[in-house]
């Protein structure tokens, strides 16, 4: 008799995404939705959506969920925890509205040691906006807003938001990931449930920084895009647990 | 070499596939192909070859490799 | 007195950044928060934090509040329009200084606009309350937080630093029992044995968006009908009214006190609600008033409101002294002497 081995998690919604072919945003979404379950979380789950391409992530993820205006996740997160302790609370935030519009709600939410947990998730682009220069982009990366390639003299240098949450007292677990291949979708997932298990444990902010393909704005292939991670992005922004107070959390 | 264990299986669900083939590139047996003909979307889905490659030590073994990497959750893996 | 107000009201949640003229509440909500079990204070780091910390609270069900002072009310506005966008309570005080800019930390009404045209981007309106007195100003506040919670809207609570100064005695209205207040059914506590909720506002679809602004206009016409409300002082016999609000009204008062004694046929009416404006009032007044004298700490915003309420019908005179200076009644009386006579004189030429 054959067993079913993988399927499509309970607390994600029936709907197709709406995301690209080989987007790094639909693996996330399913990797939390997993967890959702096997933590047994999801009916005290309440997810701050972001502004940008993950904006519709409401229609995917099956639990609470409270828009943010755009960057301000953190500290909309900060007044749900607050008010509901009891409650896992966590903000899923791209590159642009997390480590430019929203740097200060993020830096002081960990600085504060607001018990909630961020999925940063990092590719380098203003995708839905159509490919603008990002916080995070490389330097020679292309964007829409970068002729030429991002110019450090001109455009500044990607910004690892991540160091900077370590630095900050109140941060107790930071880790990047990626999304790029097998290994690091299992390890992705590790990561994403010793933040929420951090949560749970009542120690404070937690983080992952996941690495993830546009394929669309980087105008390469999904393959292309994966190989690209690893090649460049993860030479810049290396995998690794960056941030870790919490030891073993059961 | 010892004959493989071809206990496992995949079923893509073709139209929730959009074409990007990160299956057929991570599967390492190389038993994802793509489909000759499009899906209701406009992608050629991929499309599970199957264990008959006639090669004893390729078959899928029901690693689930190819559906954790899917976005779309288009494939189920069933083992013995 | 609105820290101990919001608390009575059931206020849990403050968060606030602080900011002259209004660092008393901050500090005084500080204090209130932190003996209480289900008590949140939030030192945020900037005014945008601050009211998208109370975003988030709303969300899950608290009555949550914030206070600024004008510059800070403007950094607001993103989330003002969020609230009332989710259809959010919330309550908001603006501490009015001089402006436009830095400005001063003067008492002033120049955020009359603002305030009560919404403020930030989209098509919405804020309840926006002008309580002229310390005991007002307690009993608006645990107003706002119901009409706030009833509408599901964000209230704005309109004053400036000569309110926090009144030392006037003030009771208290009995705390509320939080047990009793109306649940929630739209509150986001995790979707256990119910479907998931989403609280948002995005709607792409242009007909969706539609629909949801027809639907918030709609629901500002049901406010507008139920809690439009003025205080009206002196008005039976007067040929002249005055018209203000706020620390103004309390100025002008004054002067209509002085110049009765001298025997000068003037009345005060005031706005208490500034939006919804009171318009109904004032058309009903033009019917006996002929002359309207518009008093703001500012160079003439509500002004635009009394002229839309009068339809060209009464004449409509304005006296603003901006910038944050404080007319004395003495000033003001002169000003409505000056005018009565005027006007006195050309209706006897008629
Ligand atoms: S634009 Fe990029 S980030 Fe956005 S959905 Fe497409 S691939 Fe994903
Ligand atoms: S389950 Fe493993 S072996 Fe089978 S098709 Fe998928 S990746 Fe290949
Ligand atoms: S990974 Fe999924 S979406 Fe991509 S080609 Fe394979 S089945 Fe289709």
């Amino acid at each position: 008799m054959a067993k079913k081995v993988f399927e499509r998690p309970k607390y994600l919604k029936k709907s197709v995404f709406h995301y690209c072919p080989g987007c790094g945003h639909s693996i996330i979404h399913r990797l939390v939705a997993e967890l959702l379950d096997e933590l047994d979380i999801g009916k005290k789950a309440i997810c701050v959506p972001p502004a940008g391409c993950a904006v519709l992530a409401y229609n995917y993820l099956d639990v609470d969920m409270g828009e943010a205006p755009h960057g301000r996740g953190a500290a909309v997160a900060t007044g749900l925890k607050r008010t509901l302790p009891d409650k896992i609370v966590f903000t899923y935030q791209g590159d642009g509205d997390i480590a430019a519009i929203g740097t200060a709600e993020t830096i002081h939410a960990a600085n504060r040691g607001e018990n909630i947990t961020v999925i940063f998730v990092n590719n380098g682009v203003y995708g839905m906006t159509g490919g603008q220069m990002a916080p995070t982009t490389l330097e020679g990366q292309n964007s829409t807003t970068t002729p030429g390639g991002r110019d450090p003299a001109r455009d500044g240098s990607p910004l690892d938001l991540s160091q900077m949450l370590a630095i900050a007292k109140g941060s107790v677990y930071i880790e990047r990931t990626a999304v790029n291949s097998p290994k690091n979708i299992r390890r992705t997932k590790r990561a994403i449930k010793k933040a929420f298990k951090v949560q749970m444990a009542g120690l404070g902010f937690s983080l992952v920084e996941v690495l993830s393909p546009c394929p669309t704005n980087w105008k390469m292939t999904p393959v292309d895009a994966a190989k690209w991670v690893e090649e460049h992005v993860t030479k810049i922004f290396p995998l690794k647990v960056i941030k870790d107070k919490a030891g073993k959390v059961t | 070499m010892t004959k493989k264990r071809k206990k496992g299986r995949i079923v893509i669900d073709r139209e929730l596939c959009k074409g990007c083939y990160l299956c057929v590139s991570v599967c390492p047996d190389q038993l994802i192909g793509v489909s000759d003909s499009l899906n209701q979307k406009g992608y050629y889905p991929a499309e599970f070859k199957g264990n008959n490659t006639g090669e004893e030590e390729r078959g899928c073994t029901g690693c689930a490799t190819c559906a954790i990497t899917c976005p779309d959750v288009a494939i189920e893996v069933y083992r013995e | 007195m609105i820290g101990e107000a919001a608390v009575r009201a059931g206020c849990r949640f403050y968060a606030g950044y602080p900011i002259t003229p209004q660092n008393e509440l901050t500090e005084y909500m500080a204090n209130a928060m932190a003996p209480l079990e289900d008590g949140t204070f939030v030192q945020a780091e900037s005014e945008l934090a601050a009211i998208n910390m109370v975003i988030g609270a709303s969300m899950a069900g608290a009555r949550a509040m914030t206070s600024s002072s004008s510059p800070g009310i403007s950094l607001k506005q993103e989330g003002i329009s969020y609230l009332a966008a989710q259809e959010l309570p919330a309550v908001i005080i603006n501490t009015m200084r001089g402006g436009p800019g830095l400005g001063n930390i003067a008492p002033s009404q120049g955020d009359y606009f603002q305030a009560t045209r919404g403020g930030g981007h989209g098509d919405y309106r804020t309840i926006v309350l002008a309580p002229a007195s310390g005991q007002e100003l307690a009993n608006l506040t645990m107003t706002a937080f119901d009409y706030a919670d009833n509408y599901r809207t964000p209230v704005m609570i309109l004053g400036d630093g000569m309110m926090g100064q009144m030392m006037e005695p003030v009771t208290f209205p009995d705390p509320v029992d939080l047990q009793k207040l109306s649940p929630k059914p739209w509150k986001l506590d995790g979707a256990d044995g119910r479907p998931s909720r989403v609280i948002l506002s995005l709607l792409l679809d242009t007909a969706k968006e539609e629909e949801h602004n027809w639907k918030l206009a709609r629901k500002y016409e049901t406010i507008a009908r139920e809690i439009a409300r003025a205080d009206t002082y002196m008005t039976q016999d007067a040929h002249l009214v005055v018209i203000a609000y706020g620390t103004a009204a309390r100025i002008a008062k004054g002067a209509i006190k002085r110049v009765r004694e001298i025997g000068l046929k003037v009345g005060l009416f005031r706005p208490v609600t500034l939006w919804p404006f009171p318009q109904r009032a004032i058309l009903e007044l033009s019917r006996f008033v002929k002359d309207f004298l518009v008093f703001e700490m500012s160079t003439g915003q509500m002004l635009e409101d009394v002229k839309l309420s009068l339809e060209g019908r009464s004449r409509v005179h304005f006296y603003g002294r901006p910038g944050g200076i404080i007319s004395t009644p003495d000033e003001i009386a002169k000003v409505i002497n000056s005018l009565y006579h005027r006007q006195r004189l050309e209706l006897e030429e008629e």
